[in-house]
């Protein structure tokens, strides 16, 4: 900590050589033979003891390249090329494996995102914090002991006795993210790079971290915070440098950048921010037409609100703990989706919203409770009863990746849902109910292909893609396939269980974007559950605040974020990350 | 790098509804006494199983088992004496009471005669258990070591080891055992004249038996072992030790080694059963004494009784190793002692 006497706040674009943390000046990085493919080019920042900068791209930017870089972890197969590159005034280019290891932990510090992993799931806490101590210092076992709990506390998690012991399955999610922070903060190292820290947790949780970052800066901590998320750095970083195509191509103070962003980059992200942003707006530049806004009559024009598609009354499920009590993950449940609209689900992990789209789709048995489909028993009837109404319900899942098969082609999942589809809609096999004469069309091989690339269409892809595995295809494009998969049947409901929690912001805003003209163009009843207050005030009609298996707040989406009137969803609204 | 991961990432409720994640269902969540209640009752009915299975199949082998007792097939026999074998051993009993009684029999500790060796199966067995458990346990042993060292070693980065490492393990794997010892043999008692090539009673003489079950188990257990060191190698968790300074054998030796032995472990329970099976073919190459020899005989003379005794034996064996891995595992794997 020797340089943490050093003035705060001299924050310029280009400080003097004295006052910062971390200088770069060109740093080029790339994988393979020197000077070929570099996934990072020419990049020039400072930062100053106390201060935050933001790196914000997206995926593939090269963000995390850097910051692995900057820590000299960057990989056997990487190269490296700056005219500058020194921490806290030493220089540190070209530096052996052995000088890296010293400095690591010691003047800087690397906090990853998920610390369920990047937390050894089979060592206590405690030891993990004591690493760098053991490292670095000379300090004995009991002393070392001390300083850890010290650690435990600055970071907010008291019971440090007990909690040594933990291991990283222990704790939730905020306590372990906390503790992953310990471990890189043990030393107290005068620059600490932060890889995405708040994109697993939950918002409240995401704010508690946020802040203790705050605190980790108020005592002189320089902090390289890299994201996909604008909104989030804008709470606590001082500058921001967007990242795109392995490129700095902005970079200024926060205030700035947000309020009046230069670049076509910038303005992309900021725009794809969902939070505060109207249903019915675009979160991406609309491929063709100029107007934004859709007008606000064509969410009007929409079939009559009034009959309802899905329907729970009374839902429960309760699970049996390994201790042998019982818990009600959902317990009594009931609202009602309108066609046409959407119903957003939100809620914190534990909340029982994943149990919920379970029940939903009768992928699980209600213990209490019924769930009906366009007026007909669902839950209750019979699963031969059930095929009749499946193909009114598509779903969505988070992973788009692991609900493929990762040897099937793009091509052949969609064949597999079409054909699917259309053995749903045989009367023997659906046995009485509404006829699907829509669905049988297509019977030979070439009408299937007609159909799935009708499907491709609709999501927007290209038929080039056909031939690709899941595996090789980017995170939009892997929902988008999802999404695909899910309108086969041509359904008139779509249940989706955070659609775009595992995307990049300005993705994210694409699949919203798609999910919204789908709505638009077939008249779709969504149910979109998430645990991202944003996205569920952008997308929704009415809203369902869940909290503890219970629907604690419903109502119209602007009454619930204008006006919460329960408490937690008060709080939960207070820790959503805004522009300023 | 980590962008590309981040999908992967979430947050921890809000998992799709679709295929559940891959969370492996763990054993041993049960409180112990249940557990311990649990087991014993598997274990009881493996043994009744085990035993059921081997009275039936013992009796599809062709030929009269009183001629067995009275010293093989061809050999001249009198009705009468055979007779009177007949009713000794109750052979003229029917199935059900001779399974039954065997039932009993087994139940209450008593394995019977052997045919052939006119001697009690139980303490015949008892004699021959030392050497096997001997043979099986050091070759365990020494499997685990050289599969540790070969998983380290050819994971040390450059490419050219870790071609090494997985060809030397594949071909390990591979060597069938009596194919392995002929050649142990000829290289280390006939060119080399180190070693003897039959057991004798001191060290020198396990040292080949032990090394021809050892190697093909080695490459076996190496290529799981090194599989699991790359993924905990490259897993976030040693990229933040590596953050706080660790070194290469930190890394190596508080981390990754850890998480590399747990599939192995849980592994180690069915092998120590397939190097009982092999100590049949290496006890009757390096003329060893132990159960496998004693099993190969017995089979030959159809010596019924010591056949049933070596199989419950050795199904013990596997239910006391199946114990010993949980157990093991329960001790690596902080993770399953939670309740």
């Amino acid at each position: 900590m020797s340089q943490g006497t050093h003035p705060v706040g001299h924050r310029s674009a280009a400080p003097g050589p004295l006052v910062s943390m971390l200088r770069v000046r060109d740093l080029t990085v790339g994988f393979g033979q020197p000077g070929e493919n570099p996934v990072v080019s020419g990049l020039s920042f400072d930062i100053a003891p106390g201060e935050c900068l933001a790196l914000v791209g997206e995926s593939g930017s090269g963000k995390s390249v850097t910051a692995r870089s900057l820590i000299g972890l960057a990989g056997d197969t990487a190269w490296l090329e700056a005219t500058e590159l020194a921490i806290n005034g030493n220089d540190v280019l070209g530096l052996t494996e052995g000088e890296w290891r010293r400095r690591r932990g010691r003047d800087v510090g690397l906090v990853l995102q998920d610390a369920l992993v990047s937390l050894d799931p089979l060592r206590p806490i405690g030891r993990e914090i004591a690493d760098s101590l053991r490292l670095h210092t000379t300090l004995d076992r009991a002393a070392r002991r001390e300083r850890v709990q010290d650690v435990l506390k600055r970071v907010g998690l008291p019971d440090g006795r007990t909690r040594v012991r933990q291991r990283s399955g222990e704790l939730s999610g905020g306590q372990r993210q906390r503790a992953l922070i310990a471990a890189a903060i043990a030393l107290d190292p005068p620059l600490l790079l932060v890889d995405e820290p708040t994109t697993a947790l939950d918002v409240t949780v995401q704010a508690q971290i946020l802040e203790l970052l705050e605190s980790l800066k108020a005592r002189g901590t320089a902090i390289l915070l890299i994201s996909h998320d604008l909104a989030v750095v804008g709470r606590i970083a001082d500058r921001i440098a967007v990242m795109s195509a392995g490129r700095i191509v902005e970079q200024g103070r926060t205030a700035r950048l947000l309020a009046a962003p230069r670049q076509e980059q910038t303005r992309r992200m900021i725009a794809a921010i969902p939070v505060d942003k109207p249903r019915g707006t675009r979160l991406t530049a609309p491929p063709a037409e100029a107007s934004p806004v859709v007008p606000v009559v064509a969410l009007a024009a929409m079939p009559a609100p009034g009959e309802v598609v899905l329907e729970t009354i009374g839902l429960v499920k309760n699970f049996r703990q390994p201790d042998g009590t019982v818990m009600s993950a959902v317990d009594g449940i009931s609202f009602q989706l309108a066609r046409g609209t959407t119903l957003g689900l939100v809620g914190e992990s534990g909340s029982g919203k994943t149990t919920t789209a379970r029940l939903l789709l009768a992928l699980s048995r209600p213990d209490a409770g019924e769930v009906r489909v366009l007026g007909r028993p669902f839950s209750a009837a019979s699963e031969r009863e059930r095929r009749r109404l499946r193909p009114e319900l598509g779903a969505i899942y988070q992973d788009a990746l692991s609900s493929f098969d990762p040897r099937l082609t793009v091509g052949a999942v969609l064949r597999d849902a079409v054909r699917g589809a259309r053995r749903q809609a045989r009367p023997w096999f659906a046995g009485d109910g509404p006829e699907r004469p829509d669905l049988q069309v297509g019977r030979t091989a070439s009408g299937d292909r007609a159909r799935v690339l009708e499907l491709l269409d609709q999501v927007s892809l290209p038929s080039a893609l056909l031939s690709r595995r899941p595996l090789s295809l980017s995170g939009g494009q892997r929902q988008r396939v999802g999404i695909a998969r899910a309108l086969a049947s041509d359904p008139q409901i779509l249940v989706c269980d955070e659609p775009v929690s595992a995307l990049d912001v300005t993705v994210q805003a694409q699949v919203l974007d798609l999910l919204d003209e789908l709505q638009r163009e077939r008249g779709l009843s969504l149910l979109v559950i998430s645990h991202d207050l944003g996205v569920i005030q952008h997308v929704s009609d009415r809203v369902a605040v869940m909290l503890a298996g219970r629907i604690v707040e419903t109502g119209p989406t602007e009454q619930v974020f204008g006006a919460p009137v329960h408490p937690y969803t008060r709080s939960l609204l207070a820790a959503v990350p805004r522009l300023a | 790098m980590t962008d590309a991961a981040a999908g992967a990432h979430r947050p921890d409720g809000a998992r799709s509804v679709g295929p559940d994640r891959a969370v492996p269902r763990r054993a041993l969540r049960l409180s112990v006494p249940a557990l311990v209640a649990a087991r014993l009752a598997g274990a009881v009915f493996v043994l009744w199983a085990v035993a059921t299975i081997t009275f039936f199949a013992v009796r599809l082998i062709p030929g009269d088992p009183a001629e067995a007792i009275l010293g093989g097939p061809g050999s001249q026999t009198s009705p009468e004496a055979l007779a009177a074998v007949r009713a000794q051993y109750g052979l003229d009993q029917p199935v059900l009471v001779q399974y039954l009684a065997q039932l009993g029999r087994l139940a209450t500790g008593d394995f019977g005669r052997s045919y052939a060796l006119r001697q009690d199966v139980a303490p015949l067995l008892v004699g021959q258990l030392g050497g096997t458990l001997l043979l099986a346990t050091l070759a365990l042993v020494v499997a685990w070591f050289f599969a540790l060292l070969l998983a380290t070693w050819s994971t040390r980065g450059d490419r050219l080891a870790r071609r090494i490492g997985s060809g030397l393990e594949i071909v390990a794997a591979a060597l069938p055992h009596f194919w392995l010892a002929t050649a142990l043999i000829v290289l280390f008692s006939v060119w080399l004249g180190w070693l003897p090539p039959i057991s004798t009673s001191g060290p020198a003489g396990l040292v080949l038996p032990v090394l021809t079950l050892a190697i093909p188990l080695a490459g076996f257990l190496g290529q799981i072992m090194r599989e699991s060191l790359l993924t905990a190698l490259e897993s976030p968790f040693v990229l933040s030790a590596r953050a706080r300074g660790e070194g290469e054998r930190g890394v190596r030796w508080i981390h990754a080694l850890r998480h590399a032995s747990l599939p192995a472990i849980s592994l180690s329970g069915w092998a120590f059963g397939s190097l009982i099976s092999g100590a049949v073919v290496v006890e009757t190459i390096f003329a060893r004494p132990g159960l496998g020899r004693t099993m190969l005989n017995a089979v030959t003379v159809r010596d019924v009784p010591v056949v049933i005794g070596v199989v419950m034996i050795v199904a013990a064996g596997y239910i006391l190793m199946t114990v010993a891995t949980d157990l093991a595992q329960w001790i690596a794997d902080p993770r399953l002692r939670r309740r």
